[in-house]
């Protein structure tokens, strides 16, 4: 049995050519045959590739869709972020421990099927979702939840669970999948009606210096929410001496409340690869790599397809459209389940078959990127607005949007509002017109930009969205009126404590910290000095951690306080001894009472 | 006028602070110029004659009584100060934090390997005071006004900061004083 292990393993190897760089693959192909990544198979692995055990063992136990205990064939994955909480995942989650017999991070005792909760998955505009291995289920209900149990018992296919098909590409024969676009809105740039191709050969009659100018003309920022101006970064990345370059695109979009990459990949990945070429051929980069999350897999058939289509059409591969020095092509790498894997260099770690561990920075990714050569990171939207940047002109692209933010915006909105789904307008739009687009006049607070953003409140309504006002990478939760703001900063905080990748100290540690007192103010306990305490190691931990996960994590409590101040004070308490309110006596000396069978004689 | 009150007491300490304390040598001459020392092991009253400036508390809460002294402590002190790791953080006895508290009764006194209890049985004389579920630092049992970290912090950090203090003084803590490796 264990030599049968270990020879599929190493097959699995040999069909990567052995390679280190596909490790992530190598281990994902592992996990879905085997149903973990067992010490067995790291042995096989390591032996197989060449590589210190070590290495792939920490590869193998950092990300979340991975294990080495053995998962069900099945495994359900049910959402649990918050606009599914808000939309009651509650009960489906009690429908499938009933159904299933078993508790989450349990399987069946036939090892049929495992339930498991998994952060945001990329459908918060279709919430409560799970994944039933690499397919989408989603509106569940507790009865949908029952139904997909007995269905998988009784067929032991996921597949069969799809029922009606989405819209666009998702009712392809390639994708088959449930998922809906919800495109609610469509603008001049990303969702414009123009035919493919058009940007790509404009690109190849400019030099790759004139495609940076335009794109530095047009004051393009990286759209994945940190706004770094792209021609600068391609220009960066061009001028760095090393020949062999790279083009990655983010598509781990996992941040809570995004899902906007996920429409673009479904129904213009076209687009996309036209958008990395272009980038290709400016900086003088020979590949790109597709870094998609492992949620997303379920569009890989529909991805491979488009890619074989445009080598086929000549527009990737070798001299595209003619130009005889001009060599393209893109892969794509699966993530397996890490949110910090979004911060650029930790991608790039992954890319490279490692721990998602972000790198030091400097040298940046466009000097010393992806296996020490020079890369070029942007995200999924920044690629497809390049295209019609192109194709109109830097002037025209300037004329859209306001002052410091030229150009468009998708947002992907969710939660309590009457029309979740992605929005494209340029920027400069005002919270109060996009509440009113979507039906969300009575929102009491607004979460721009995810977790690691920041929550408004209605005086700030008449804020914009910008560069230089409320930037944001996409995501836009709405709140209503009754919902409990420090319900929501506290799940935001458990999301943080469980995607740290814990190498800074301040991060692994401080979150927990926070979330503590934050849970001390919402039982009453806490005191006002307290929430001093929270903000100076809020900041501690914002400015000693080395990337954005760490930088950005307190900041669910920080703007909390700052704009709903009133939530936290109408909760704490003042001890007027100066005896600390969550210091109970009696609870802390419970369990010594009942070990030595009597009571205190002090505090009784 | 008569001179400000000092209080010391050490909870689930080792008196190594109280040691360094003691280190300031020849000052405690000056010392006991600007202070009277109230209840504290130094002249060893054991309850409070009155109302104190200040108060120092060596290690944290292990067990009831260091709760109700640290709580008496609090209700006569004016200002009270954290001195050392054990009351910052904990230190070395909340090492048993991430053990539960049978386990480490059982470890110390039925199973560990240097163990010799012909009884077989964990004390339990009712003079002992219960055990705390944790240990936990000073300040999350009370309200703490300063924190002089250090294992022991060194007599010249304990005198620097309570002669700023009796003297209405800013803290000045050369770096020498606030360095630790």
């Amino acid at each position: 049995m264990s030599n049968d292990l270990s020879a599929a393993v190493k097959e699995i190897c040999l069909q990567h050519n052995n390679d280190r760089i596909y490790l992530m693959d190598i281990l994902r192909k592992v996990q879905v045959d085997h149903g973990s990544v067992s010490d067995e198979a790291i042995d096989a692995i390591a032996d197989a590739v060449s590589i210190p055990r070590v290495e792939v063992e920490s590869t193998a136990t950092f990300y979340a869709f991975l294990s080495k205990e053995k998962k069900g064939k099945i495994v359900i994955r049910l959402c649990n972020d918050i606009i599914d909480r808000l939309a009651g995942v509650d009960v489906v989650a009690k429908a499938f421990k009933e159904e299933l017999g078993v508790d989450f991070g349990e399987t069946t005792a036939d090892g049929l099927i495992t339930l498991e909760y998994t952060p945001c998955i990329g459908m918060s505009d279709q919430a409560p979702a799970a994944l039933v291995n690499d397919e989408v289920i989603t509106y569940l209900s507790s009865d949908k939840a029952r139904e997909i149990v007995r269905t998988l018992k009784k067929t032991g296919d996921p597949k069969k669970l799809v029922s009606r098909l989405g819209d666009g590409n998702n009712a392809s024969p390639l994708v088959n999948s449930m998922v809906h676009n919800n495109i609610r809105k469509k603008g001049d740039v990303i969702f414009a009606d123009y035919p493919d191709g058009a940007g790509l050969k404009k690109a190849l009659t400019m030099s790759p210096v004139e495609v940076i100018n335009e794109v530095t003309n047009a004051r393009l920022r990286g759209r994945g929410g940190a706004g770094f101006p792209a021609g600068m970064k391609w220009q960066f990345t061009r001028a760095a001496e090393d020949p062999e370059k790279y083009i990655i695109c983010n598509a781990d979009e996992g941040e809570p409340g995004t899902f906007k990459d996920r429409v673009l990949l479904t129904d213009y990945p076209e687009r996309l690869f036209e958008g990395m070429t272009i980038a290709g051929y400016a900086i003088g980069a020979q590949q790109g790599i597709l870094y998609l999350r492992a949620e997303y897999a379920y569009l890989s058939n529909l991805l491979e397809n488009v890619l074989a289509k445009k080598r086929k059409d000549g527009v990737l591969g070798k001299a595209i459209l003619g130009k005889k020095a001009f060599d393209f092509d893109i892969r794509i790498q699966f993530g397996a389940g890490a949110y910090v894997c979004g911060e650029e260099t930790a991608l790039i770690s992954s890319c490279e078959g490692s721990r998602g561990d972000p790198k030091n920075r400097p040298p940046f990714p466009a000097q010393k990127g992806f296996m020490g050569h020079p890369t070029c990171v942007n995200n999924v939207e920044t690629y497809v607005a390049v295209v019609r940047l192109i194709d109109m002109g830097a002037a025209w692209f300037t004329s859209i949007g306001s002052k410091g933010s030229s150009g468009t915006k998708l947002l992907s909105i969710s939660g309590d509002c009457h029309a979740p789904g992605v929005y494209e307008y340029p920027f400069g739009i005002t919270i109060k017109q996009l509440l009113q687009d979507v039906g969300a006049e009575d929102a009491k607070a607004v979460q721009i930009g995810g977790p690691s953003g920041q929550m408004i409140g209605k005086e700030d309504f008449n804020r914009t969205i910008c560069y230089d006002d409320l930037a944001t990478g996409g995501s836009v939760m709405i709140f209503g009126a009754d919902r409990n703001i420090l319900e929501v900063a506290d799940y935001f905080m458990e999301f943080f404590i469980e995607e740290s990748c814990g190498y800074c100290t301040p991060c692994r540690v401080g979150n927990v910290l926070l979330k503590g007192y934050l849970e001390r103010v919402m039982n009453g306990q806490a005191e006002e000095a307290d929430l001093e305490v929270m903000k100076s190691l809020a900041r501690t931990v914002k400015t000693t951690s080395r990337c954005g996960l760490g930088q950005t994590s307190p900041n669910p409590i920080l703007t909390t306080l700052a704009k709903f101040y009133p939530e936290y004070t109408k909760l704490l308490k003042t001890s007027k001894d100066g005896f600390k309110p969550s210091f109970n006596i009696q609870e802390v000396l419970q369990e010594s009472q009942s070990i030595t069978g009597r009571k205190s004689v002090h505090f009784s | 006028m008569s001179k400000p009150k000092v209080a010391t007491t050490s909870l689930a300490g080792c008196f190594g602070c109280h040691m360094s304390l003691l280190d300031i040598d020849e000052r405690i001459l000056q010392l006991i110029e600007l202070i009277d020392f109230d209840k504290s092991p130094i002249d060893d009253i054991k309850e409070f004659t009155g109302r104190c400036l200040v108060g120092l508390v060596e290690g944290g809460c292990a067990n009831e009584e260091n709760v109700r002294v640290l709580q008496d402590f609090r209700k006569h002190c004016d200002i009270l100060i954290s001195v050392g790791d054990c009351a910052t953080m904990g230190g070395l006895p909340a090492m048993r934090n991430t053990i539960p508290l049978r386990e480490c009764l059982e470890e110390a006194y039925l199973n560990g390997p240097s163990v010799y209890n012909p009884s077989g049985k964990i004390p339990n004389d009712e003079e002992i005071p219960l055990l705390l579920n944790k240990v936990y630092p000073c300040h999350e049992v009370v309200k703490i006004d300063y924190h002089l970290p250090g294992c022991p912090p060194s007599a010249d950090t304990i005198w620097q900061a309570l002669t700023a203090l009796l003297g209405d003084k800013p803290v000045g803590m050369p770096y020498e004083l606030i360095k630790y490796d």
